[in-house]
């Protein structure tokens, strides 16, 4: 390949986001599975600020130019989000540890029945 | 200023990316696997500065590899890592988790084939020089009211992580 397009982008967004899926469904511990919706996120962000990119090089009157940032704009809130979910998510954890003695998702199971 | 070599670029830093997801998802140690994540995420900021966007790749550095990891750090310190690292680390879905992966990258794969042609080879350089103002100009501006509903989504998220955090309330 001579040059970067878009599409190349969006292939390395969708295997990040298929290596935090398999993280998310096959790994035991807290921790990891935390990280590896981090990693589905920043997936996201590369697929948002990659079609920012892309916008940027469109022409005006489709909505495009030099002042399309939403994509930017829309991956910073992302990684608001990803902040505040982290910063719940280990809370509940540090809970869960200390009522529990295990990080091991599979033994999360008080509330089902 | 022109990219230069954006082939090689691209693939050393996406082969970091890769690499570093996968030991993300493999490693026992889970401060291994925090150590990883941010090699990953710091391979994305160079990415995000190919993509023209410097301040989303400085928000990348500092909030995520420097606010959110130290956090996770933090945590994993904080919660025995000596008994669950002689435990099993796969649960026992993983052959059905493994399985709608594939599934999912299935899918990914046959809607990127179905859709290349839409995305035009021309590559836009634009100068980066007023990035930072311009995404200013829409937060502060058009965005303003996402704006404040983040921040009270993060004032929601310290009350909750101390709700959850503290021993009683």
């Amino acid at each position: 390949m001579l040059h970067i397009t878009t599409l190349h982008y969006l292939i390395l967004g969708a295997a990040l986001f298929l290596l935090g899926v398999i993280g998310v469904l096959t790994r035991r511990n807290v921790v990891i599975v935390l990280m590896s919706i981090e990693l589905i996120l920043n997936a996201v962000n590369l697929n948002l600020v990659a079609f920012s990119h892309y916008w940027q090089g469109m022409p005006a009157r489709l909505g495009g130019g030099p002042l399309a940032l939403h994509g930017q704009i829309f991956s910073i809130f992302v990684i608001t989000d990803a902040a505040a979910e982290a910063a719940v998510g280990l809370g509940i954890l540090i809970a869960f540890f200390r009522n529990k003695e295990t990080v091991n998702i599979d033994e999360v199971n008080l509330l089902k029945w | 200023m022109a990219p230069v070599a954006t082939p090689f670029f691209f693939y050393l830093f996406a082969a970091i990316m890769l690499i570093g997801g996968i030991l993300v998802i493999t490693r026992k140690n889970a401060v291994h696997s925090a150590l990883a994540l941010i090699v990953a995420l710091l391979a994305q900021a160079s990415l995000y500065l190919m993509l023209y966007a410097p301040f989303v790749a400085g928000v990348q550095i500092i909030l995520y590899a420097g606010g959110i990891m130290v956090l996770f750090l933090f945590v994993i310190m904080l919660v025995s890592i000596e008994r669950s690292m002689k435990e099993r680390q796969f649960n026992s879905q993983w052959v059905v988790g493994i399985i709608a992966a594939t599934a999912l990258g299935g899918l990914f794969i046959a809607v990127y084939a179905k859709g290349r042609d839409i995305f035009p080879d021309g590559v836009s350089t634009i100068m980066e020089g007023d990035n930072t103002q311009k995404v200013a100009n829409l937060l502060y501006g058009q965005y303003m009211f996402a704006f404040e509903i983040a921040s009270l989504l993060l004032l929601v998220a310290i009350i909750g992580a101390v709700v959850m955090a503290k021993k009683r309330i």
